[in-house]
């Protein structure tokens, strides 16, 4: 999550930047405390054990010279850190390349949904929580609100931007490297702000084509006797909520799960996604993340059981 | 009482003649608990200002500490998400409202009149008021709180997870009712600080002679008439929408989201300002005192406390960077919060200045003054970081703005204001405080605080959000909080032994005498404790530094301290132009009065019924308030001002 290094032709200036006026403000600290703690140093009243009125008062210079100088120097290095702001800014302000790829995203309590844009109704995708992008070419994003505020960063590629209900909100990203690049909502929105996670899987462009190709798919056709009936299960429990396409569940308050497998993560980047995690998950999402708007569905054991191996045929 | 004086010429006396005894009759407060209720001393009210906001301080920190524990390492579950969250919003609540603006408020009430050589604030009955309001509505927001439905989408409060669907419960009614009654207490205590300012100085102290410490309270008071009405408002607007289905934040019916954050910011960046001037004033004050010298460059100071106010009105987009306003309107917001720092580094060379072309004298209170310098600068470049858009979109809710915020608010409001402890501590009791317990308080406190929130910074950088309840493990995060956690621990153990020291030298410390420090202005020149009438004469004031004239070889320059006007009719004080400082007027000054808290009960019952829709509570605390003000507005004889004081 840091962001002093970053990857892409949007994250250089800025963490070129960012580290810029971090060296100005370290040295700015330095020599303002060498100056306080020096001249206390250098010229304590001695010898009078703390007795202030034993210190005769004494006018002295006006010291003017001090403000000028130290003003001086300080508005000179304002004004350059301005400019060099103003000019990030303008750099940042647009990709300045066509954006091949766009991707709508919603924040929602508490998770990612991404829609990738198609002119092609056909090829329009809805996937959550990680968002995958072709790298070495800028990616268009349309942040839109979902419920209450939320704020989209991955911070190796871009700052923020709040997703905000009632507006759509566009900014744009590039990884120049592939990667996992891991991001968080950053701006508080409730009970389970804490674990409202999100990944940039940048992959070249040729990987990128093939996993958006396989993501349009349907869900797997279930092959054996179990998870058909945790097919049907799955429908029953979680498909008023959930949408595994090609099914009856249908539901579309919750992530898109036709290709969960898919996925390095569940619960908005809260857990590594292995059976284990999935089970408890699936059994249990209160305890695990208290407030989040799957409630505990009293499965009996083997209905969770065949629900878990079902999820985990979806690729 | 005698009928309207005209023209009367008050005769002039020297403080040796025994005028005290009959002007401590006039003054004082009746003994018990009528006159505990009545009061209307300004050092009464700023006494019980000082020890209401410690009370909230200390909670504050109880609840900065349960949070501290919960963070110390990652995966945490001490504490539900809920709970975590109405404490971080509680916690801000009570520091930056119920505690930061409030400590200010106290020392001004207590110092103004003493400072300015008057009697009392300009409106008494209403200083009274603005503390019991201050207190009733921090007892009111904490209500909730202790009954589980305190404030829980922090202290700036977003809508639309403010909003009912998302926050049911009395959470949001409380702390939205809570602030509007909290904004009666601001405004009409910021009204009486600019009149006080403007007409309640000594005779001769013109607007350049005026201590530096009073130009902060001024400036910030004035900005409070100007931007409390825009919290107040959305409070309001925000209670409407919640109860009565108004639709000024939702967006399904065309309300604005952000519209909120505009008019929640407009107010509450000036109020940054708000509680950081008067205590840099603070300093300016105390410190020159102790490097035994005048402050350096007066006038650029005291203007770039105005200017720092003026451009700080122009700044709040800052705290909206990544909302999505256009880049363009951005770089403007950008500019002026870059340039804001340009006033901040006078104020900074200022006190650089005054300690090399000084001779520093080592005490607690200068300690803390000092080591103010360097917080402020820490809390100021950090602040210069987040104005530059760019950067902001990557620091904006992380941990290098909560770093930042508590650099500002302990740096430049804590330090200074346990400086002022230290400083006048002995004004108001009579003793001194303990200076070896004093240095051990010190150096905890900058060690602790230094050691808690300056690697935060970092932990800010590596990326931790802000407001999370906990976080995973292994993303460089944890041995940064775990030393933030220490850290906080021992930050708080120097505030505990400032309390021990408090204590301790309440009962056996040094006896102070009127000017233990050899300080320079007027409230030194009278005894510790002050008597309650302050001045037993006016004083006339010829300079900046009445009680420094000899020694700053300001010949020409007298003022007189120990010779006076007398004003024995009643309670009376002097009122002089406001920029010149000439004599004006004899004020007439009210009795105690029990109207200001029987308006104080009915409105907290009035805000009550608000909350719970009993509207016959409502009603009726309408019709004690109406009579509450009825009585304290009722024209008296006694207070008609038509007396000139004939300053020929």
């Amino acid at each position: 999550m840091s962001y002093l290094h970053g990857f892409g032709t949007k994250a250089y200036p800025v963490t070129q930047l960012t580290w810029g006026l971090l060296i100005i403000s370290v040295v700015v600290v330095v020599i303002c405390t060498a100056l306080v703690a020096v001249g206390v140093w250098v010229r304590r009243a001695r010898g009078i054990d703390g007795a202030v009125e034993r210190e005769p008062v004494q006018g002295g210079a006006s010291g003017t010279t001090w403000l000028t100088i130290g003003v001086g120097i300080s508005t000179v290095a304002l004004f350059g850190s301005l400019v060099w702001t103003v000019v990030v800014l303008a750099a940042v302000n647009g990709p300045g390349r066509p954006t091949p790829v766009t991707i709508e995203i919603t924040g929602k309590q508490w998770w990612w949904k991404a829609r990738y844009l198609s002119e092609d109704p056909s090829r329009i995708l809805i996937t959550a929580n990680e968002i995958h992008i072709p790298t070495g070419e800028p990616v268009l994003l349309r942040l839109v609100g979902g419920d209450v505020i939320h704020s989209f960063w991955v911070p190796s590629l871009t700052g923020k931007t709040d997703t905000i209900p009632g507006q759509t909100n566009v900014m744009w990203l590039e990884a120049d490297q592939p990667g996992y690049y891991r991001g968080q909502c950053t701006e508080f929105c409730g009970w389970q702000h804490a674990h409202m996670g999100l990944y940039v899987v940048a992959q070249p462009r040729l990987d990128f084509q093939a996993w958006w190709d396989s993501q349009l798919r349907p869900g797997t056709t279930p092959t054996s006797e179990k998870t058909t009936r945790g097919e049907r299960s799955f429908a029953y429990h979680c498909g008023a909520c959930h949408t595994v396409r090609g099914t009856e569940a249908g539901g579309i308050v919750a992530p898109d799960l036709t290709h969960l497998m898919s996925r390095s993560t569940i619960a908005a980047g809260t857990l590594p996604n292995d059976a284990g995690n999935l089970s408890g998950w699936i059994a249990n999402p209160q305890a695990i993340k208290p407030g989040t708007r799957m409630p505990v569905l009293y499965l009996s054991g083997p209905e969770l059981d065949d629900i878990r191996t079902y999820l985990a045929t979806l690729d | 009482m005698t009928l309207v004086e005209t023209e009367r010429r008050p005769e002039i006396a020297s403080t040796a003649t025994s005028y005290g005894r009959g002007l401590e009759q006039i003054w004082k407060t009746e003994p018990g608990i009528a006159g505990w209720i009545s009061t209307v001393d300004h050092k009464e009210i700023g006494h019980r200002y000082i020890v209401t906001s410690f009370v909230f301080l200390i909670l504050g920190g109880f609840e900065a500490l349960i949070m501290r524990l919960q963070l110390a390492r990652p995966e945490q579950h001490l504490l539900t998400p809920e709970q975590y969250n109405q404490l971080f919003s509680t916690h801000g609540m009570t520091m930056i409202f119920l505690y930061a603006l409030p400590i200010l408020s106290g020392f001004s009430n207590y110092l103004w009149p003493l400072i300015f050589g008057s009697r009392d604030m300009a409106f008494p009955r209403l200083n009274a008021l603005s503390y019991w309001v201050y207190l009733a509505s921090g007892i009111f927001m904490y209500a909730g709180f202790l009954i589980g439905a305190g404030p829980n989408d922090g202290w700036f409060n977003y809508v639309p997870y403010a909003e009912r669907p998302y926050n049911p419960g009395l959470n949001m009614d409380f702390y939205a009712l809570g602030m509007v009654f909290y904004g009666l207490s601001t405004t009409v205590g910021a009204a009486n600080f600019v009149v006080t300012f403007l007409r309640m100085r000594a005779p001769g102290m013109s607007i350049n002679r005026v201590p530096i410490m009073t130009w902060g309270t001024l400036t910030a008071s004035a900005a409070n008439l100007l931007v409390v009405p825009s919290v107040s408002l959305a409070f309001f607007m925000l209670w409407m929408d919640r109860q009565f289905s108004t639709h000024f934040f939702d967006v399904n019916q065309q309300g604005q989201p952000l519209l909120w954050q505009h008019l929640f910011w407009i107010f509450a960046h000036p109020w940054v300002y708000v509680v950081v001037l008067p205590a840099m004033g603070m300093v300016s004050e105390g410190l020159p005192v102790f490097c035994r010298r005048p402050l350096v460059g007066y006038t650029p100071v005291a203007l770039s406390t105005v200017a720092t106010m003026v451009l700080g009105f122009g700044v709040w987009v800052h705290h909206m960077f990544a909302t999505g306003l256009p880049n363009l309107a951005l770089s403007f917001f950008s500019s002026t919060s870059i340039m804001i720092s340009i006033p901040s580094a006078v104020a900074v060379f200022a006190w650089i200045a005054t300690i090399w072309l000084g001779r520093p004298v080592i005490t607690t209170a200068f300690l803390f003054f000092a080591s103010m310098i360097v917080l402020f600068v820490i809390g100021g470049v950090s602040g210069f970081m987040t104005g530059s858009v760019p950067v902001d979109w990557q620091l904006t809710d992380t941990y290098f703005i909560v770093a930042h915020i508590h650099y500002v608010l302990i740096g430049i409001n804590v330090f200074p204001v346990v400086g002022a402890v230290y400083f006048w501590f002995p004004k108001m009791t009579g003793r001194l405080l303990d200076e070896r317990l004093g240095k051990w308080n010190f150096w905890t406190m900058f060690i602790g605080f230094n050691l808690g929130f300056l690697p935060m910074h970092l932990t800010g950088l590596y990326g931790m959000p802000r407001r999370v309840y906990t976080y995973p493990a292994g993303m460089g995060w944890d041995t940064l909080n775990m030393v933030t956690s220490i850290g906080s621990l021992l930050f708080a153990i120097g505030v505990l032994l400032l309390l021990v020291n408090v204590v301790v030298s309440l009962r056996g410390g040094r006896i102070a005498g009127a000017n233990p420090w050899d300080a320079d202005t007027l409230e030194w020149s009278v005894s510790s404790p002050p008597p309650s009438y302050n001045f037993a004469v006016i004083p006339e004031v010829a300079s900046r530094h009445p009680l420094w004239e000899d020694r700053l070889g300001e010949a020409a320059n007298r003022s007189s301290v120990r010779q006076g006007l007398i004003l024995d009719h009643g309670r009376e004080t002097i009122v002089t132009t406001p920029l010149d400082g000439d004599l004006d007027l004899i004020a007439k000054m009210p009795e105690d009065s029990y109207s200001p808290f029987i308006l104080t009960v009915g409105a907290s019952a009035g805000f009550t019924g608000a909350l719970l829709h009993w509207w016959w509570l409502a009603g009726a605390s309408a019709a004690v308030v109406a009579g509450a003000l009825i009585a304290w507005l009722w024209p008296r004889r006694s207070l008609a001002q038509a007396a000139g004081a004939g300053d020929d």
